[in-house]
């Protein structure tokens, strides 16, 4: 992906050994470990196939229990698919009105100051309905995590042009591509909210291939142990794939989502401690 | 004893933080707007002492989300602001009152236009909360503390319905700490999120749609006849009122809030010309207190709504009597150029004139009060 701005790499240790499916298996199939994460309820979700939502909702949850706050962990959840994966989600949970879960979130972290606050929101809900939610809340350097799942439409609705829509993109109500005369340009929210003294870690990731989904647990590991330290606002975008909104086949979504998303929406640390990363 | 509780003149905005901060509110949240300002000015100012936290909202919109996940937390939390204000929050007061989040939100309303905002349900769906309307700083002080009582006792928002005059008159008033809950203990706050139960299968999900964690899906019918009932049991259990000079009445003037102070003052003008004109005084705006109104109307020949608007109360007034008694419209719209509700109308001579046209059956002139 272009402007990779992480050098970290992913993938040491053991590759994951390929299993041969064209002869029939030399023994008995044995359970060899679990890998569903322990803060899920259940194994399975109603998102379309292809979707990046679930990949993201992994590593926001493996990072809250690899940091050992699986029981200070408090989420607000905005409106959108992802709604409907609150249900699996084993961590106490508000559910917000589309766009506010920052309020929500400063209300709840400002009583309960031990625990970890984060929301979890879409590009519609944040950049459109929520913006002036998640700017001031990250300009009162409130001590929370906000996580955007962007994928550059309204999924749930059914693929209609978001705030984030990269232009050229095709949706339901810019069947042309957005065209910049016509619907204005899109907002890179991190780019924006990094710019805020408030702000103290910021980062944009990606789920479309295994180093990203690497790259995005790492980066909710920053994002979170920055609010454990008390820093101030700390903000994950995830960058997810939505081949249904996205009018395409969905082997296609991982390589659209770098291709299209990826070159408008760079993936990397914007900010780092407070201060701006190459800035 | 802190200083709070010896009896002082108080404004009524500071009263009514007193008040609330006495009741164990320790979250606040708003944006300033007459004549609600100096209520967020005092809680801004005490908040921090008590360990509470205040926050200048950016907006009406955030200043109720801010409530709502410091509620959600199982804090007393409370916002407000004036009508206009509470326009903007009136979709977050729908999914609040359907998440079953006790709040209490404070309208000090620019006169008592916003009567179908605050007893309609002014959002959304289908809700109603509870709507108390003092008629005094001294009222207020008990009701502000009543308020976060009833909002957990029944996990419901609780909207006070005050004023241009409850906020800004000076009474003499002590804050003296209210035990609502030795007679009618409150349940535990075991729904609240501390994010103690994360990864043990029983976290919790405060949500306005009954979703449930583990299941897919949601059980809309069960959700919506669970909520229904619950209303239908605070409509039943909540009613508050007062009646004055019903058994003899002749006319029975219906008024609530600061405006009723005014009829008191104008029925005991009218008593002395022997006059027979009592006052009935909703203080629970929702529920409607319809069986005590029909008791008090009892015997009365006629029905006057005395209230600051084009006639909204009037409606819940019919309802109740249906049709046994005539109701007529005394008040009306009636402002100063401002806006704040300070209008002609806040006078007793005037409605005493009025009060006994409607007596003898004159026709009391209709639209603005000025």
């Amino acid at each position: 992906m272009s402007g990779d701005r992480d050098a970290e790499g992913v993938g040491a240790g053991d590759p994951l050994r390929v299993v041969p499916t064209d002869a029939p298996p030399s023994g008995a199939c044995r359970r060899k470990g679990s890998f569903t994460p322990s803060l899920t309820l259940m194994g399975e979700h109603d998102l379309c196939p292809g979707c990046g939502e679930p990949l993201a909702l992994r590593q926001i949850l493996d990072s809250i229990e690899a940091l050992g706050q699986a029981q200070r962990a408090i989420g607000v959840v905005g409106i959108g698919c992802y709604t409907a994966l609150t249900s699996l989600m084993d961590v106490d949970l508000i559910q917000a009105l589309h766009g506010r879960a920052p309020s929500v979130a400063t209300g709840a972290k400002r009583m309960r100051p031990e625990c970890l606050l984060f929301t979890l929101q879409g590009d519609g809900d944040m950049v459109n309905e929520g913006l002036q939610e998640v700017i001031h809340t990250a300009a009162r350097g409130e001590n929370v995590t906000c996580i955007l799942l962007n994928n550059g439409v309204f999924g749930e609705t059914g693929g209609h042009m978001t705030a984030t829509t990269v232009l050229g993109q095709r949706t339901k109500n810019s069947i042309e591509g957005r065209d910049a005369r016509l619907h204005g340009h899109p907002i890179l929210i991190g780019d924006l909210l990094a710019r805020l003294d408030g702000t103290a870690y910021v980062a944009r990731a990606s789920v479309h291939d295994a180093a990203g989904v690497a790259r995005t647990r790492r980066f909710l590991d920053r994002a979170f142990t920055s609010q454990l330290k008390g820093q101030g606002f700390s903000f994950v975008e995830i960058l997810t794939m939505c081949p249904t909104g996205w009018f395409i086949p969905t082997a296609e979504g991982p390589g659209y989502l770098d291709r299209e998303l990826g070159a408008v929406h760079e993936v990397g640390e914007l900010k780092k401690d407070g201060v701006l990363v190459g800035g | 004893m802190t200083a709070s509780t010896e009896r002082r003149l108080m404004e009524g905005s500071e009263a009514i933080a007193e008040a609330a901060i006495a009741a164990g509110c320790r979250f606040f949240s708003g944006y300033p707007m007459t004549p609600f300002t100096e209520l967020l000015e005092h809680f801004a100012r005490r908040l921090p002492d008590e360990g509470g936290a205040c926050i200048n909202a950016e907006s009406e919109l955030e200043a109720i989300g801010q409530a709502w996940g410091a509620a959600a937390t199982g804090a007393r939390a409370a916002t407000g602001s004036t009508g206009q204000g509470l326009s903007l929050m009136q979709e977050s007061m729908s999914e609040i009152t359907r998440a079953e989040i006790p709040i209490v939100v404070f309208n000090m309303a620019r006169g008592q236009g916003d009567y179908y905002q605050a007893t309609r349900g002014g959002g959304h769906g289908d809700y109603r909360h509870i709507v108390l309307a003092p008629e005094s700083v001294g009222e207020a002080v008990r009701i502000t503390q009543e308020a976060f009582h009833l909002a957990d006792r029944w996990r419901h928002p609780v909207l006070i319905y005050g004023d241009y005059l409850i906020a800004h008159t000076a009474e003499a008033v002590s804050i003296e700490p209210i035990d609502f809950a030795t007679k009618d203990p409150l349940p535990p706050k075991d729904w609240a999120v501390d994010g103690r139960l994360g990864g043990t299968g029983r976290s919790r999900n405060v949500n306005p749609i009954g979703m449930e964690k583990g299941s897919k899906g949601i059980d809309p019918n069960r959700f919506w006849q669970a909520l229904s009932d619950k209303e239908d049991r605070i409509a039943a259990a909540e009613q508050r009122w007062e009646a004055i000079g019903t058994e003899d009445a002749e006319l029975l003037i219906v008024a609530f809030g600061t405006l009723a102070r005014f009829a008191r003052a104008a029925i005991r003008d009218l008593r002395a010309e022997g006059l027979r004109v009592g006052l009935f005084r909703p203080i629970s705006l929702w529920p409607f207190p319809s069986e005590a109104l029909v008791r008090a109307a009892a015997g009365c020949r006629r029905v006057a709504c005395l209230e600051q608007n084009a006639g909204q109360m009037i409606d819940d007034v019919r309802l109740a009597l249906l049709g046994s008694v005539p109701v007529v419209p005394i008040g009306g719209i009636s402002t100063d150029p401002a806006g704040f509700g300070i209008g002609a109308l806040l006078d007793a001579e005037r409605i005493a004139g009025r009060a006994r046209d409607a007596y003898h059956g004159r026709e009391v002139p209709r639209g603005v009060v000025a």
